[in-house]
């Protein structure tokens, strides 16, 4: 019995901690649905620049609410897509974008998956021919 | 026989991958800034203490300074303030503090403790301007020359060497 008390307190404490942690942010009324999916869209594809291997959409800190913050009101001004990005851009760099525009310093990073793949592919023409040739060869010899 | 090289090439190239991963490892955290070499962005900041006394960008551009960002919750800026307190104190360069996100007493209580050498401090209680700067951490500095534009910024705490290699040169010192 004692224990099933205090196992109610713990998770009472656990759904409290969250009630609190929600509670640090005052949630965001949209217009539309529209604009919350594009809210959405935005803070997901934004780095947050304090927590950096976390977006917008996750992260806690200050600075990640206060952009969250930013993002709402320029929405709300009518602002577009490229507009919201454009302003984290210019202040933060090209870092806070998950999806990096094609350019000189980034080419590696968009080229690479593409080189994998031929390399793959060129090894695994090798292989294949490679394989063919000795199944030839021992063919010619089983025949013999 | 090429087959057997395979491995070894693949071997190599991961090699290279992880080398320059680990040479750059050292500055991953550092977001260089789109800021360099653009105009300080309009600002209009009142003085620590001062609620009354707003500045603006004119205020202050004409010689070179050093913008400061610091805050009482942040203990870098404890470990950098004595060597911005020499450069402040050597007049090589003005250094104006900014105040981020920052608690007045607590701030004014920070500056008594471990000294005040900045020709004044900026408050930016919100953190708004600092977006607009670019700022996501502090201590960050940014050098400004006499004209106003960004030449430089520093994310995290302003060393010797900083000053010696970083600063010092690109204002002619």
């Amino acid at each position: 019995m004692k224990q099933l008390t205090r196992l109610a307190i713990l998770v009472a404490t656990l759904l409290l901690c969250g009630a609190l942690a929600a509670q640090t942010e005052t949630p965001k009324v949209f217009d539309s649905e529209e604009q919350e999916a594009r809210f959405k869209d935005l803070t997901l594809e934004l780095r947050c620049v304090v927590c950096q291997n976390q977006n917008l959409a996750d992260s806690d800190a200050p600075l990640a609410q206060q952009l969250r913050g930013e993002i709402y009101d320029m929405l709300q001004d009518g602002k577009s897509n490229e507009e919201i990005t454009g302003f984290m851009v210019s202040r933060y760099g090209d870092f806070v974008l998950y999806k990096p525009p094609v350019q000189a310093n980034t080419l590696v990073l968009w080229a690479f998956p593409i080189i994998m793949l031929l390399i793959g592919a060129i090894v695994v023409a090798f292989s294949v021919r490679n394989r063919g040739r000795k199944l030839a060869a021992a063919q010619k010899k089983g025949s013999a | 026989m090429i087959g057997r090289l395979v491995p070894v090439i693949v071997f190599v190239l991961l090699g290279v991958l992880l080398a320059f991963g680990l040479r750059i490892a050292d500055h991953k955290t550092e977001i260089p800034s789109p800021l360099i070499g653009k105009p300080m962005p309009p600002f209009e900041l009142p003085v620590l203490g001062q609620p009354d006394r707003v500045l603006s960008n004119e205020d202050l551009v004409g010689e070179p300074f050093l913008v400061n960002v610091w805050a009482s919750w942040c203990p870098t800026c404890r470990v950098e303030h004595p060597y911005i307190t020499e450069l402040a104190r050597s007049g090589a360069v003005r250094v104006i503090g900014f105040n981020y996100k920052d608690e007045l007493s607590d701030a004014q209580a920070w500056l008594r403790r471990f000294g005040d050498p900045y020709e004044l401090t900026l408050q930016d209680y919100s953190g708004r301007y600092a977006i607009d700067l670019g700022v996501y951490a502090a201590p960050e500095s940014f050098l400004v020359d006499a004209d106003g534009t960004i030449i430089f910024k520093q994310i995290g705490a302003v060393t010797p060497e900083i000053i010696e290699n970083e600063i010092l040169p690109r204002i002619g010192k």
